[in-house]
C-alpha cells in the first residue's frame, strides 16, 4: 500500500543536517553554560537521535521516516514546553541553547512533513488524513514557534499575547463569547446575508427580464458598491437603532452587489448552442431559465456566496464599532482592546475565524454537491 | 403522391454590419418532399447552415417565402414541428443522458410514463441503452452525438434538421454513425435536411444533393440520386457512387468555390 520513497532532496538532507548541527551546538552550550537544565540535554540527545535515524529511514520508507520524525519532533516540542513552564523569563533571559533546539525540532517537524508529501497511496483513508494531518502539523508549528517566542523572550502581553494566555481566555470566558457570537453571527451577519444574497439574485433576475433596468439598476449596484462601510455603518445606525437590525443592514449592502454582478454574468454563460436548442423546443422564458440558464449560472452564484460569507462578518464586527448594545464581537474587541485587554481581542479574533471558515467551508461543500457536473468538480464526482 | 416538407421561393436572407450588407442567401428555391434526404453541400461561407437555421426558425429571412410543414417556420417551431441537431452535442452536464433525452419532452409537458417510454425507446434506437444514467462527461465524443440525436428524435418530429452533425467525429465513428442514420432514416420515413462539407458523406446519404456556392450564398445544382434508398458503406465503391460524385464535385467546382475561400 505504501510505496517506497524517492531519495530525499538537497533541501531536505539540509534539514537534517541542520537539525543535527543545531543539536550538537545546543550540547556544546549547555556544557559551557552549566544551567541546571537537564530537560535541554536531553531534548538535545533526542534531536540528535531523531535526525540521525530520520535521515537514515528517509531512504527506505518514508511513511515510517515521516511519522519517525512527527514523533520526535513532537516529543522535543513537548520538553521546551515544559522546560518554558518551569523557568522564569522575567528575572533572566532563557539559554541560547533553548533557541537552537526550538529550531532544531521546528527543523525536524518540516522534514517529517516533507516525508509526508513523498507518501504515494492510492487508499482514500490515508490520503484522507494525510489533507488534513499536513496542514495541521503546518499549524500546530506555527503556535508551538509563537508560544516559544513569546514566552521565551517575555513579550509584553499587550503587545502580543502567547496563545496558551488566549486559550485560558477562550476557555474562561464561555459564556460572554458565545453571546458575542449570537448577536454578531447568528443575528447580525447570517439575517443580512440571506437578505443581501436573495435581494442581490432577485434584482439581477429582473435586470435579466428587462434592458432597461440593466441600463438604470446596474450603475447604481455599482455606486453601491463603492461606499465606504466606515461611512455608511453610522448612517444605518441612525436608520435602524443599536440593535443588530442596523448591523444586518450593513451586512445587506455589503453582500447585495458580489451576489447582483456574479448571477448578471452567470446568467449569460449559457452557450449560443444550448440557447438555440431552447428555442427549437419553443421553451419560454421561464422554462429556458429554471432548465437552462439557472444550472449554468450555479457556479458563479457560488462563487458570490463564497466572497459574501467572508465579506459579511467584517461587515458586521466594524459596523459594532459605530454604536451598539452592550454585547457583539466588535463591540467586544472595541472596549477590551480600550482597556488594554489583549487576549480577550485575540480570544474574539480566533472565534471570529473559526466562524468565518466553517461558514465559508459550508457554502464550498453546498457548492460541491450542486455542481459536481462543472469541470472544476468532476474529479471529485466520480 | 407525396406531399412537400418544405417549400422555399425566392427566399433572401442580407445581415446588416458594420461593412455593409452580406449577402447570406438569394435567390433560394427548394422543394423537400416528405421521406427525403437531402443534404446541402458547399464550402464553408456559402449559407448552408444559415438556410437549415432559416427552416428552423432561429433566422428569419428577409425576403422571398418559405413555408415549413405548409406553415411559417415559427409555427411550425412553436408546433415543434422539427428536431435539430447541432454541430456539438450540447448536452446539459448537470443532466444524466437519459434526463438530458427527456429534456424538450419536459417543456413540451409531456407526463412522466410517456417521458419514460419515449426516452428508452428513443436511446436503443442509437444503441445507447445501459448509459441512461451516465453524464454525458462520462461518454466519448460519438455517443455523446448520438445521445444529442436521440434527443432530436425524442420529439418525435416527421422532420429532422442536422448541422453537420459529425462535423467534429473521425472518420471511423463517422462512418459508423452514418449507417446507423440511414438505417433510422429507412425504417422510421423522416424527412432530413443534413449540412456536410464532405462529398461522401452527401452522396452516401441522401436521395437529393444541393450544391451551394458562396457570394451570395446560392443553389448551384440540385442532384438527385438514383442509389437504391437501402445502401451499405460498399456502395461508395461503385461507379454510379462515383458519377454522382463527380457531378458534385464539377457543381462545387462551376460555383468558384476553390478560388476565393481561405478556409
Amino acid at each position: 500500500m505504501l510505496e517506497s520513497s524517492v531519495a530525499p532532496k538537497a533541501l531536505e538532507r539540509t534539514l537534517y543536517i541542520g537539525a543535527a548541527c543545531l543539536g550538537v551546538l545546543g550540547l556544546g552550550s549547555l556544557l559551557l553554560q552549566f544551567f541546571g537544565a537537564s530537560l535541554l540535554i536531553s531534548t538535545s540527545l533526542l534531536v540528535v537521535v531523531a535526525a540521525v535515524v530520520g535521515n537514515k529511514l528517509a531512504s527506505h520508507n518514508s511513511a515510517m521516516a515521516a511519522v519517525w520524525l512527527l514523533a520526535t519532533s513532537s516529543l522535543a516540542a513537548a520538553f521546551l514546553i515544559i522546560f518554558l513552564s518551569n523557568y522564569d523569563a522575567e528575572t533572566a533571559s532563557v539559554p541560547y541553547a533553548f533557541w537552537f533546539l526550538v529550531i532544531a525540532s521546528w527543523a525536524l517537524a518540516w522534514a517529517s512533513v516533507s516525508r509526508f508529501t513523498e507518501i504515494n497511496t492510492l487508499s482514500r483513508t490515508v490520503n484522507g488524513v494525510l489533507t488534513v494531518l499536513i496542514p495541521l502539523i503546518f499549524g500546530v508549528w506555527l503556535l508551538l514557534l509563537w508560544e516559544f517566542v513569546t514566552q521565551g523572550h517575555d513579550v509584553p502581553k499587550v503587545l502580543l499575547p502567547a496563545p496558551s494566555d488566549i486559550g485560558d481566555r477562550l476557555v474562561n470566558s464561555v459564556p460572554t463569547l458565545w453571546a458575542d457570537f449570537k448577536q454578531t453571527f447568528i443575528k447580525s451577519v447570517l439575517t443580512g446575508y440571506i437578505m443581501g444574497c436573495s435581494a442581490g439574485f432577485l434584482v439581477a433576475i429582473l435586470i435579466d427580464r428587462s434592458p432597461f433596468l440593466k441600463a438604470g439598476l446596474l450603475p447604481v449596484g455599482n455606486l453601491v458598491a463603492a461606499l465606504p462601510i466606515v461611512g455608511i455603518a453610522p448612517i444605518m445606525v441612525m436608520w435602524f437603532g443599536f440593535d443588530w437590525q442596523s448591523k444586518a443592514a450593513v451586512v445587506v449592502v455589503m453582500t447585495f452587489f458580489p451576489m447582483l454582478v456574479n448571477t448578471v454574468a452567470g446568467l449569460s454563460a449559457a452557450s449560443k448552442i444550448q440557447l438555440d436548442l431552447m428555442n427549437t423546443y419553443a421553451a419560454n422564458y421561464w422554462q429556458s431559465l429554471f432548465k437552462l440558464r439557472l444550472p449554468e449560472a450555479l457556479p458563479f452564484i457560488f462563487n458570490a456566496l463564497k466572497i459574501n460569507s467572508t465579506l459579511a462578518l467584517i461587515g458586521a464586527i466594524v459596523a459594532e464599532f459605530f454604536g451598539t448594545p452592550i454585547v457583539g464581537m466588535g463591540f467586544r474587541i472595541s472596549t477590551e482592546v480600550g482597556k488594554m485587554n489583549v487576549d480577550m481581542v485575540w480570544a474574539e479574533i480566533a472565534v471570529a475565524a473559526l466562524a468565518g471558515s466553517l461558514f465559508y467551508g459550508f457554502i464550498a461543500l453546498l457548492e460541491r454537491v450542486a455542481t459536481f457536473w462543472h469541470p472544476s468538480m468532476r474529479s471529485t464526482a466520480r | 403522391m407525396s406531399e412537400s416538407v418544405i417549400q422555399v421561393d425566392n427566399l433572401s436572407l442580407t445581415f446588416q454590419t458594420n461593412d455593409g450588407p452580406v449577402h447570406a442567401l438569394s435567390e433560394i428555391d427548394l422543394d423537400i418532399q416528405q421521406g427525403d434526404f437531402v443534404s446541402l453541400i458547399g464550402p464553408s461561407g456559402c449559407g448552408k447552415t444559415t438556410l437549415l437555421r432559416v427552416i428552423a426558425d432561429l433566422e428569419k429571412a428577409t425576403g422571398g417565402s418559405i413555408l415549413v410543414n405548409g406553415v411559417s417556420p415559427a409555427a411550425a417551431r412553436l408546433a415543434r414541428g422539427y428536431g435539430y441537431v447541432f454541430q456539438a452535442a450540447g448536452l446539459y452536464p448537470w443532466r444524466t443522458i437519459a434526463k438530458n433525452v427527456s429534456l424538450p419532452l419536459e417543456i413540451m409537458g409531456l407526463d412522466r410514463t410517456t417521458r419514460k417510454e419515449r426516452v428508452a425507446r428513443n436511446l436503443a434506437l442509437v444503441n445507447l441503452e445501459g448509459f441512461e444514467k451516465k453524464y454525458p462527461w462520462q461518454l466519448s465524443g460519438g455517443m455523446q452525438q448520438r445521445a444529442s440525436i436521440a434527443r432530436a428524435l425524442a420529439v418525435e418530429p416527421d422532420l429532422l434538421l442536422m448541422d453537420e452533425p459529425f462535423g467534429a467525429l473521425d472518420e471511423i465513428v463517422r462512418d459508423h454513425l452514418n449507417e446507423q442514420l440511414l438505417a433510422l432514416w429507412g425504417k422510421t420515413n423522416k424527412t432530413v435536411v443534413f449540412v456536410t462539407h464532405s462529398i461522401p458523406e452527401a452522396v452516401y446519404l441522401s436521395t437529393h444533393i444541393v450544391v451551394m456556392s458562396p457570394r451570395p450564398g446560392r443553389i448551384q445544382d440540385i442532384v438527385v440520386s438514383n442509389l437504391p434508398r437501402e445502401r451499405t458503406l460498399d456502395i461508395r465503391e461503385t461507379p454510379e457512387f462515383l458519377t454522382i460524385a463527380n457531378r458534385v464535385r464539377e457543381g462545387l467546382r462551376a460555383g468558384h468555390s476553390y478560388d476565393d475561400v481561405e478556409s
